[in-house]
Order: structure tokens, then C-alpha cells, then sequence
């Protein structure tokens, strides 16, 4: 029988094995959900022991991926997805990157003030994750995360990644559906943009829609790429938009017939 | 060894209707720059929206900062939601404008510590710092 630390918490009594850790992720008890993350951030053996029993039957989620430079509205976004995935009636979790100072180790995981409002509903999950020096753009046990979240239920999944500036992409290798978030006036970064987000984006919004360049990036962008869209989070407009454009992105990619995702 | 060496991961939020968040901010980023996961959940937090928050991060420990007046019953509130949970092992902790007297009945409550206006940072770091690990 494994035990989770030196000292027994209430948890730790209740979940002493893998196996009963992945039960009660199976029933979603959040909790074990969340403990289960923990062990898989630290590497710790039960932690894998429990992920290799849920992944035999886990349920294929929606994965989507949200990118983007840092500050341009990508947490926003995500709490406005957030609320039309459920008004649809789907379970919803989130996985939100920050990055960890390379300096002290520490890291400011701030990405969920914007999106507080669901704390309480029991639909949905959220989980702020820090890099812990992995590079990227996202934290090394995100894919693992994906699978604990499938396995408890949560059918629609939110990847949002540290604010990009080029060449953190791994993103694209998780998540089928990747939208990139920027702001208004790029100016001369929709240069380097080509061989980084417009590449591995299938969605690219325009947020901050309110702000009077808005028009004219969203006309810069579309000359580089098939689907831009116009979005203002603060009030939710364009949102419909946004999932349309990602439900057909989904379209393709199970047209295409490809794995849901990359193995963990 | 990966579980010595992770990071310990403290939700640090404002509960309540209480607009003073210079304090808070202060504290989030000592903990960070001592190497910590600070989880800020910003203003106007229900002690509800606190204890969700704790769970679903899987803090080790709650930081809350009360300058309103309302500790006695926010600080309780939550110690009484974590406890409905089975989540009691997570440490409780604050500061902010606490009377003295009200200190001794908020620690018999199950607060671990309270640091008023002026403490310094390095203090409250190494109180963090020297929790005991209970995972
Ligand atoms: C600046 C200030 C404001 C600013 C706040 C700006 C902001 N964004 O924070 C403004 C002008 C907006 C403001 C407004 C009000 N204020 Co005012 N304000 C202050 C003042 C002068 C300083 C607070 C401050 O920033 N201190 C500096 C920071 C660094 O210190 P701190 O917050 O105390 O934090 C330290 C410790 O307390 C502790 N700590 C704090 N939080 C935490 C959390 C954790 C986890 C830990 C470990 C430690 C910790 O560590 C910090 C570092 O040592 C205090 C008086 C005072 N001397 O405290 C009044 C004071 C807090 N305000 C007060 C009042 C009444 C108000 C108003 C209601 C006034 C009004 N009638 O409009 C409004 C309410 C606003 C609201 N929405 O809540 C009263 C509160 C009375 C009470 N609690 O019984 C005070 C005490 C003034 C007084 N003597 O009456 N205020
Ligand atoms: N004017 C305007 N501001 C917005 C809009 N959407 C978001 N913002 C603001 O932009 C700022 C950054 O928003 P976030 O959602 O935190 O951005 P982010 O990309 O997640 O930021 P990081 O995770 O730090 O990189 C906040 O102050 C938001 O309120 C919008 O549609 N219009
Ligand atoms: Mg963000």
C-alpha cells in the first residue's frame, strides 16, 4: 500500500492507493482530480500508477488550445468560452500555463482572476499550472493533466499557454484546435507571426475588438490566414463566431481522421 | 528527490468587499520571488469562491488579507467550508487590519497566523517557508 507523504492528511487516508486515486477521479470527485495532477507535476510513482489505469477506457475530449501574445485577452477569452461551452451543456476544464522565473523558481499564477465567475459552478475545473522550467510554452505534465481531466468527465478542454512571442508552439502538438489571441496593432510583428503563430494556428482572433486599430489588423491578418476573426472579450461579442470557427476546425481534423492528439 | 524540491503552491486572495490590495499584491510577489506558486484570485472573493479554488489548485496553503473589519466571520467562514470538505489539512493564514484582540479567538478558531501593517515581508516568507509539508 503506497502512501502519499510522511505525514497522513485527510486524503491521503482516504486515497491510499493508486487505484482508489483513479476511482475517484473516474466519479470526478475534483479532489482526487486535483491531487492526481499534483503527484503527475512532481513525478511522484502513484502518480503514474493511477494516469496507466485511467487511460485504458478515457473518453476522447474536445481539446483547445488558446495562444498568444502575453496580455492580448487570452484568459478573457477563455472565460467567455467557458460560459458558452456550458450554456451548451458540455463539463469544462481548464489548464492555465504560466511561467516560472527561471531566477527564483517561484511563479505569479494569475491567469484565473479573469475567469473567478466559475469557481463555484461544479462544471467546471480549473487548474493553474506553472512551467517549472520546461520550454514551450506550456508546462511539462499538460498532456498528462488532459488525460486526468478526460478521465473525470470533462469533455471539452481549454489549454491557455504562457504569453508567446515566437517559438513557443508546443501547443500545436496537444491540441487539435489551437486559436492564437493577438491585440490590436501588431504592426511589424505580423512579419515574424508567419513562422510562428499564423503557422500553427487553425483560428486567429483579433481581441480587444473595442480598440480602434481593431479593423485594421483584422485586414493585416487576413492576408496571411484563412480564418481571423474579430472579438471583443470584455463583452463577449464575436464569441459565436469563435466557436463556430473552432467547431469547424474540429470538423477538419476529424475529417482528416487524425488522432485526437498527440500521446502524452 | 522531485517531492522535496516542488515548489509549495499558496493561494493568496482578498475575501469579501474589500478594495485594499496593496498589502495582498506585496505578499503575493514575496512569495514568488521566494520561490513559491502563488495562486492570486484578485478582489471580492466569497469564502466559497476561496475554498473551490484552494481545492481545484490543490494549494498547500490559504493567505487571506482583510483590511474591512470583516475577518472575524470571513476568516471562520472559511475554515468551516474547508472542514465541510475534508480539506482542513490546508493551512489558513492572513494579515491585514486585525485588532489585537481579536487574534487570540481567530487562532482558537484554526487561523495559523495573522500578520498586521508593517510586519516585514521576510517574516511572513519564512512562516510560509517553514509550514510543515502535510503531502
Ligand atoms: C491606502 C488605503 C486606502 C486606499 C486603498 C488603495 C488600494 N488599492 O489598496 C483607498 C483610498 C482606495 C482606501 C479606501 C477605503 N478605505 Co482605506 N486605507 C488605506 C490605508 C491608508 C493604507 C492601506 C495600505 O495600503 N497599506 C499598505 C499595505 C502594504 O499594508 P497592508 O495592506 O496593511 O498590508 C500589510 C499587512 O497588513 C500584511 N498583510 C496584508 N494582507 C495580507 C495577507 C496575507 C496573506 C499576509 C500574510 C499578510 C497580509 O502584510 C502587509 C505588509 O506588511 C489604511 C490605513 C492603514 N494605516 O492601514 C486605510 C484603511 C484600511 N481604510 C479604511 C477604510 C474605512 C476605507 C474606506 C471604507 C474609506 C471610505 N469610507 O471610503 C474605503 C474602502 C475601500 C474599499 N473598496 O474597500 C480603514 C479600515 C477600517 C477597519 N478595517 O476597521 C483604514 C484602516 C483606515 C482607518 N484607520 O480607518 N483606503
Ligand atoms: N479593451 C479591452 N480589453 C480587454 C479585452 N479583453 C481583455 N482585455 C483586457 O486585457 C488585459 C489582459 O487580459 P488577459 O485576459 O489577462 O490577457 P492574457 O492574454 O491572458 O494575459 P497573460 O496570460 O498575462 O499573457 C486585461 O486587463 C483585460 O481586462 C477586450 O475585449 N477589450
Ligand atoms: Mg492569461
Amino acid at each position: 500500500m503506497t502512501r502519499f507523504g510522511i505525514h497522513l492528511n485527510k486524503l491521503d487516508k482516504q486515497v491510499d492507493s493508486a487505484s482508489t486515486l483513479a476511482e475517484l477521479v473516474k466519479q470526478g470527485q475534483v479532489r482526487a482530480v486535483a491531487r492526481l495532477i499534483t503527484l503527475l507535476e512532481r513525478g511522484e510513482q502513484e502518480g503514474h500508477d493511477a494516469l496507466r489505469l485511467l487511460e485504458v477506457d478515457a473518453p476522447r475530449a474536445a481539446i483547445i488550445g488558446v495562444t498568444g501574445y502575453p496580455g492580448a485577452g487570452k484568459s478573457t477569452v477563455v472565460d467567455q468560452l467557458v460560459a458558452a461551452y456550458r450554456r451548451l451543456g458540455h463539463k469544462v476544464g481548464v489548464l492555465a500555463v504560466d511561467m516560472t522565473s527561471p531566477l527564483t523558481g517561484g511563479a505569479l499564477l494569475g491567469d484565473r482572476i479573469r475567469m473567478q465567475r466559475h469557481t463555484l459552478d461544479q462544471g467546471v475545473y480549473i487548474r493553474s499550472l506553472a512551467t517549472r522550467g520546461h520550454h514551450g510554452g506550456l508546462a511539462a505534465v499538460t498532456g498528462e493533466a488532459v488525460s486526468v481531466l478526460e478521465a473525470a468527465g470533462y469533455d471539452v478542454i481549454f489549454i491557455e499557454t504562457v504569453g508567446v512571442g515566437q517559438g513557443e508552439l508546443d501547443i500545436a502538438t496537444v491540441a487539435p484546435a489551437v486559436v492564437a489571441i493577438v491585440a490590436p496593432g501588431l504592426g511589424d510583428e505580423v512579419q515574424a507571426m508567419k513562422a510562428g503563430l499564423l503557422e500553427v494556428a487553425h483560428v486567429i482572433v483579433v481581441n480587444k475588438g473595442d480598440h480602434p486599430e481593431a479593423d485594421r489588423t483584422l485586414r493585416e491578418l487576413k492576408e496571411w490566414h484563412r480564418s481571423v476573426l474579430k472579438v471583443t472579450a470584455m463583452t463577449g461579442q464575436g464569441i459565436p463566431e469563435l466557436i463556430a470557427a473552432i467547431a469547424e476546425q474540429q470538423r477538419l481534423h476529424d475529417l482528416e481522421g487524425a488522432p485526437t492528439r498527440a500521446a502524452p | 528527490m522531485t517531492v522535496a524540491t516542488a515548489p509549495l503552491r499558496i493561494l493568496i486572495g482578498k475575501v469579501g468587499l474589500d478594495g485594499h490590495d496593496r498589502g495582498v499584491k506585496l505578499i503575493a510577489r514575496a512569495l514568488r520571488d521566494a520561490g513559491m506558486e502563488v495562486i492570486y484570485t484578485g478582489l471580492h472573493q466569497s469564502p466559497e469562491q476561496i475554498v473551490n479554488t484552494a481545492i481545484q489548485e490543490d494549494v498547500d496553503a490559504i493567505g487571506l488579507s482583510v483590511l474591512s473589519g470583516a475577518h472575524n466571520t470571513l476568516f471562520r467562514r472559511v475554515l468551516e467550508l474547508l472542514r465541510a470538505q475534508g480539506a482542513d489539512d490546508i493551512v489558513v493564514f492572513g494579515g491585514g487590519i486585525i485588532p489585537n484582540e481579536d487574534v487570540p479567538a481567530l487562532k482558537g478558531a484554526g487561523v495559523k497566523a495573522l500578520f498586521g501593517p508593517g510586519t516585514p515581508l521576510d517574516d511572513i516568507v519564512r512562516f510560509v517557508k517553514e509550514l510543515p509539508r502535510s503531502r
